[in-house]
């Protein structure tokens, strides 16, 4: 019943902003913001979390971002890279937005990336951070609020190897992202990877492939399985009873979007992430409990990072004092004007953050299940592809 | 690649043989005794799976959540035969496709609607929690034995109802001639609205016992979906005796292939290459074998069709 209330409240909310900015006609002093995100399928539910922590601030300034009476208009790519596209030409040339914002899925990034970089409209990724946008296909236009792909399958690696794990079991879906997972985990992974085990894009069953790692007995198990893939794996490596032989270090599999679906037998896994609902900085605390009261449920990091690409911003158009000046606005953005949830955060020479990145872990509290900081694995830490990126 | 891996690993292919094969038997006999293609099929499994959910919460038991859901999955499968696919029965495949798959396309959303995006579950029931210890290594899952026999006795049943009942005998009558059927002065509306809502529980079925080990998430069927249609057309589409073997024939050929592909591609080509060759020569093998089986016997292993 909540779930189906806050979809309504969120329904009600876009609904809100989009009457009123159309009833306002001094548009030409406003923020126009085009937020693309996966809002349909089965990943859905990224996109929303991303969406309502982007809203949330800007519910939170009032409907103003930096002051400036904002409207956000919200639309769904559908995961298919064409349907993006044309959307994202939609909002630059009909709808005429200052900004875009968003983006979950890298396809999705890579199909919209050039054309939005082209059109000279600034662009603040909310998630995806592919290698060849962080690197030489860098652009001034474009900053990232999240992270750089490869920076949280390093975490795991740089974890295991810490920890002494000798022996790893490295498993992911046989596809780009994937094998980009294993590349990462292995950069600074310094024992011995026994298995490397390739599953089917959107596999349900992984009873063959737990047969095989409770067979090879290896001291951790590095995965990336997200979505419903993560969540049938971590059932079954539950109920094969391998939580409890095996450590089970994952990126994007046990968050607080696949949580309310695994509940305990997702309890006590690790994930590699740059944020955590209780990482101790006064302003995550002050979103997660607005963010809580707002939609009713646990916000992710996802959600944490719309709500931050939001607020940066709102420091940047709250700096230059307007929403046309793109050369002020794009220095106001490079000095990341804004107070991170994730506390430490500065931008690279790429338009990527140099932050923080944690050991997490999936805890039970009270009737919520969240994700809780372990450790802090890496400090101010930057990506592999900053040096390529010429702007 | 030790004789209790294998062994695990052939229990591991005929659970998802059991899997397909509940969900394929609905497809089969609605497919074969209607004459219709009826792609919503794997949203019912999806329904199924949701309506687990529900029902779980509403009764907080495994137990008494199983047969609340299956009549609901039967209702919910009785409701979409009298609204939409009543009026498609005497249309061409190709309106058939369109019209059920948009079914498939509006369930999917309200499936989202109504219980949100985020994926679901259902705790196993206590009885069935645990495992087997097969070696010091090994352990195979209790539910999943008990999912096995499940499926077994469904095959048994409908084996038994299909061969030694009088409406199997109509079933099986209308799948190799429908109109001498109702020339013969058989209700074949009511008949295949029969095979239908039950078509709809055995997949409604299968979502329900897949609920607590898979993820309960929109469009979860569709997947399924796919791999239905691949048994049934290796089975003979109508044979519910086909849809069983082939069943067990894929699930057994699926999980051997993603277990042992990469290891047997390692014999004969580098590490990073066999890396590479495994995984795609594993998700390509059940395609090969349907390819295979159809040019040998194009209608299928067990064809039902004498025309």
């Amino acid at each position: 019943m909540s779930r189906i209330l806050s979809a309504l409240a969120a329904t009600a909310l876009i609904g809100t902003t989009a009457l009123v900015s159309g009833a306002l006609p001094a548009a030409a002093e406003g923020l126009k913001i085009g937020f693309l995100a996966t809002l349909s399928g089965p990943p859905a539910v990224l996109g929303e979390h991303m969406r309502d922590g982007f809203l949330l601030a800007v519910k939170e300034g009032g409907g103003k971002l930096g002051g400036i009476e904002t409207d956000v208009i919200v639309v769904d790519d559908e995961l298919k890279p064409d349907a993006a596209l044309t959307k994202v030409q939609g909002l630059i040339e009909r709808d005429k937005v200052d900004m875009l914002a968003g983006v979950v899925f890298s396809n999705v990034m890579m199909a919209v990336y050039k054309p939005i970089i082209e059109s000279e409209t600034i662009f603040v990724g909310a998630n995806a951070g592919p290698s060849p946008i962080a690197g030489k296909g860098c652009s001034k236009y474009f900053f990232s609020a999240a992270y750089q792909n490869d920076q949280n399958h390093e975490v795991m690696g740089r974890y295991a190897a810490q920890k002494g794990y000798e022996k790893v079991v490295v498993m992911a879906p046989n596809y780009q992202a994937g094998k980009d997972a294993i590349a990462g985990f292995k950069r600074h992974y310094t024992g011995k990877i026994v298995e490397e085990i390739y599953t089917k894009l959107g596999q349900l069953d992984f009873s063959a492939e737990l047969a095989k790692i409770s067979e090879e007995k290896p001291d951790a198990l590095f995965t990336f399985m997200p979505g419903g893939m993560g969540v049938n794996l971590v059932k079954q490596y539950d109920q094969a009873g391998l939580k409890e032989s095996v450590p089970f270090l994952s990126t994007f599999t046990v968050d607080e979007t696949t949580l309310p679906a695994t509940k305990d037998m997702g309890v006590g896994l690790y994930s590699g992430a740059e944020w955590a609902a209780d990482l101790d900085t006064p302003a995550n605390k002050k979103f997660v409990a607005s963010f809580e009261a707002t939609y009713g449920y646990a916000p992710s990091l996802y959600a944490a990072q719309g709500y931050d690409a939001a607020q940066l911003i709102a420091g940047a158009v709250a700096m230059v004092g307007n929403a046309s000046d793109k050369a002020a606005l794009i220095q106001a953005l490079e000095s990341a004007p804004f107070d991170s949830v994730r506390g430490d955060f500065s931008f690279n020479t790429n338009h990527f953050p140099v932050q923080d990145f944690y050991l997490v872990q999936a805890v039970k509290s009270g009737d919520k299940y969240t994700t809780s900081i372990v450790e802090k694995v890496f400090d101010d830490f930057g990506d592999a592809y900053a040096g390529s990126c010429k702007m | 690649m030790s004789l209790t891996l294998l062994a695990v690993q052939t229990l591991n292919g005929l659970q998802l043989g059991i899997l397909l094969f509940l969900v394929a038997a609905g497809l089969t006999l609605v497919f074969g005794v209607m004459d219709f293609i009826n792609l919503a099929h794997g949203v019912q499994y999806m329904l199924g799976a949701y309506l687990a959910v529900a029902a779980f919460q509403l009764t907080g038991g495994f137990w008494s959540a199983l047969p609340l859901a299956l009549l609901a999955a039967l209702a919910c499968g009785l409701a979409l035969e009298f609204v939409v696919f009543r009026r498609l029965y005497d249309r061409s495949h190709l309106d058939q496709v369109l019209a059920t798959f948009g079914v498939i396309i509006f369930l999917n959303e309200a499936v989202k609607t109504i219980w949100g995006a985020a994926p679901l579950s259902v705790p196993l029931p206590a009885l069935l929690d645990g495992s087997i210890p097969l070696t010091e290594t090994l352990a195979y899952p209790v539910y999943r034995v008990a999912l096995i026999g499940a499926g077994i006795a469904v095959a048994a049943l409908l084996y038994l109802l299909v061969t030694r009942t009088r409406l199997g005998m109509l079933v099986r009558a209308g799948a190799s001639d429908a109109e001498m059927v109702a020339a013969l002065g058989v209700d074949i509306r009511r008949l295949f609205m029969l095979v239908f809502g039950f078509g709809a529980m055995l997949a409604g079925f299968a979502g329900i016992l897949a609920a607590p080990i898979f993820s309960v998430e929109p469009g979860m069927g569709d997947n399924l979906l796919i791999l239905a249609f691949v048994v049934i057309v290796i089975g003979g589409i109508g044979s519910i005796r086909g849809a069983f073997l082939s069943a067990l024939i894929i699930g057994l050929t699926d999980t051997l292939g993603r277990s042992f592909a990469t290891d047997l591609a390692r014999l004969l080509l580098p590490p990073a290459a066999a890396n590479d060759v495994g995984p795609a020569l594993a998700s390509m093998l059940i395609y090969v074998l349907m390819a295979a089986v159809l040019f040998v016997r194009p209608a299928g292993l067990f064809p039902v069709r004498s025309a």
